[in-house]
């Protein structure tokens, strides 16, 4: 048994430990360092809890049999999870959170003494206030990981769902929660709990269905922040430190994540979480223009655009995760390397699924992070390069962002990539991108289009070179 | 009169965003994948409340109606412990920088 203080200090020691964790992601090199400070942090804050309970019978020895199987379950993932994956498995982990915190939360209220928070039917109005909030933003985000897992995996398909009435039924369940919470502080009653909940799950699923597939870099960020806010919700029923700071981390960085997001398509959160973006009827429409001849060529022709350049830059995108591209990529670049050609890699901010996707893949490949450059860095050097080797992406690159106020895009900051002498696309068909407007730099004079699967395509060049 | 522990929790609770803001900003945006893992993985410590929950059941009947969803919540906080910091070592193992020849 240790003192309630003790304990208050370890799980302070704890929640500064998570703080280096997230410190260390500054750089890679002190990532690797990061990472064990959270697994300290986390390895401490357990066994301070069995100490303090110091119930060390039969139900401890049940305790440490579901931690085991609940960690062989997640270390068994985490090593069979191929990196293409990782949005998926993102989105799975915050539901994971999400149930867990609903969890707690109805444990707390149907046993309060275990956690000093008054007597069953007789619970203190701040834990109530607190517990509510906990399952409700819990809830939320279990259910909206549900849905965003399924549309990253395909298994629900990835277009907007809407129907009308769509946001005020939204708001109403939201102002409906509200008054549960209420009617459960004057009452007690458990009805009022479980309603709150089921109508949470509710919530979660209605705010994810009617974002569209790209627009996941948001929704995942925007989960992650609900998480954290679940946890911190917790952690204040739980009167516990380390929950409460790791709360308010992990809500803060979602949420500065979901703004990079925001800010990489140029709209604004609000615009993203009401959603209906990028439906077909917008392409249909500017499809309707007469066909403009387009330029398109083989990987004979891409090889000797690029034996013939001294710098290329390759422009990676969703397109490249799906074909699982990133190996084939890094075999091209070594082989353009060989012949003492400069190449670099440009990602966009909302390349890919999730924030930072592009650069994962990458690094699987074994590209040295170095040579990986974030849109500020890199936009200026197009003007310099022979060849922009567009694999996967298409609107980051659309010209129309700078050009057309009337674009749903406008604004949008993109790559440069119309500066380069000449643009390689690698690109199954001329279909406009998620965000339904046609690419302008298809029909360029200095483009050509390599109609191919990215994978295949890259391989054949190697072949080619 | 003393001051409610209550107002003491919400500062630590509001200066921890404040350094979670200013922490978060200095994260290089090539790590944002592993910011989301690692940050998954520590707001599982909501694990030691389902730790709480699970012990509270007395030896006669461990698994009574509250302390089973106690138990439950301890097995989805153990997948993601497990599962976040190690994809996360796994992705950070990944990153390596030119080697110089």
């Amino acid at each position: 048994m240790i003192s309630i203080n003790l304990l208050a200090l370890f799980y302070l020691i704890s929640g500064v430990l998570f703080i280096l964790a997230l410190r260390g992601l500054s750089s890679p090199e002190t990532s690797r360092q990061g990472n064990f400070f959270g697994i300290l942090g986390m390895l401490i804050a357990v066994i301070v809890t069995f100490l303090s309970i110091g119930n060390f019978s039969t139900s401890f020895i049940y305790v440490v049999v579901f931690l085991l199987i609940g960690g062989s379950i997640g270390a068994f993932i985490a090593f069979k999870i191929p990196m293409t994956a990782m949005p998926e498995l993102v989105a799975g982990f915050h539901s994971l959170v999400g149930l867990a915190a609903v969890f707690v939360a109805i444990s707390a209220f149907l046993n309060p003494e275990a956690f000093n928070l008054g007597t069953s039917g007789n619970i203190k109005l701040a834990s109530l206030i607190e517990m509510s909030i906990g399952a409700a933003v819990g809830a939320i985000t279990f259910s909206g990981s549900i849905i965003a897992f399924l549309k990253l995996r395909g298994i629900m398909s990835g277009a907007p769902i809407t129907f009308p009435g769509q946001h005020f039924f939204n708001l109403f369940l939201l102002l409906l929660i509200i008054g549960l919470t209420y009617f459960l502080c004057s009452s007690q009653s458990s009805n009022f709990f479980w309603t709150l909940i089921a109508i949470s799950f509710l919530v979660g699923i209605l705010l994810i269905i009617p974002i569209g597939g790209a627009d996941m870099p948001v929704v995942i960020s925007m989960l992650n922040s609900y998480s954290g806010w679940a946890a911190a919700g917790i952690g204040f029923t739980l009167e516990n430190t380390a929950l409460i700071i790791t709360g308010a981390l992990v809500g803060s960085s979602g949420a500065i994540l979901s703004y990079i997001m925001c800010k990489g398509m140029n709209r604004s959160f609000f615009n993203v979480i009401l959603g209906g973006f990028g439906g077909t009827d917008q392409s249909s429409k500017s499809n309707k223009g007469e066909q403009k001849p387009v330029k398109s060529g083989n990987s004979d022709d891409a090889a000797f655009l690029m034996k013939n350049a001294s710098s290329v830059i390759i422009v990676p995108g969703y397109g490249m995760a799906v074909a699982q591209a990133q190996h084939a990529l890094r075999e091209m670049v070594d082989t353009l390397k060989k012949n003492g050609i400069k190449v670099s890699y440009a990602i966009h901010p909302v390349a890919g699924r999730m924030p930072g996707h592009m650069n994962v893949l990458l690094a699987e490949a074994n590209v040295p992070y170095d040579e990986v450059f974030e849109l500020e860095e890199i936009n200026n050097d197009f003007a310099n390069c022979d060849v922009a080797y567009v694999i996967g992406a298409n609107d980051v690159t659309n010209p129309v962002a700078k050009t057309d106020p009337q674009s749903p895009i406008y604004g949008m900051p993109i790559l440069d990539v119309e500066k380069a002498k000449s643009v390689l696309f690698v690109k199954r068909s001329l279909s406009p991108g998620y965000a339904g407007v046609d690419n302008d730099l298809f029909y360029r004079e200095n483009t050509l289009m390599l109609f191919a699967d990215a994978k295949k395509m890259t391989e054949d060049i190697i072949k080619s070179f | 009169m003393e001051i409610d522990p209550f107002v003491f929790r919400l500062s630590i609770f509001i200066l921890s965003i404040f350094v979670g803001y200013y922490v978060v900003w200095s994260v290089t945006p090539s790590l944002h994948t592993p910011l989301m893992s690692v940050t998954n993985a520590i707001s599982s410590v909501i694990i030691v409340g389902a730790i709480i929950a699970a012990l509270a059941g007395n030896n006669e009947k461990i698994f009574n109606e509250a302390s089973i969803f106690g138990f439950l919540a301890i097995i989805l906080a153990a997948v993601n412990i497990f599962g976040g910091f190690l994809v996360t070592q796994r992705m950070l193992a990944m990153y390596k920088k030119k080697k110089k020849k």
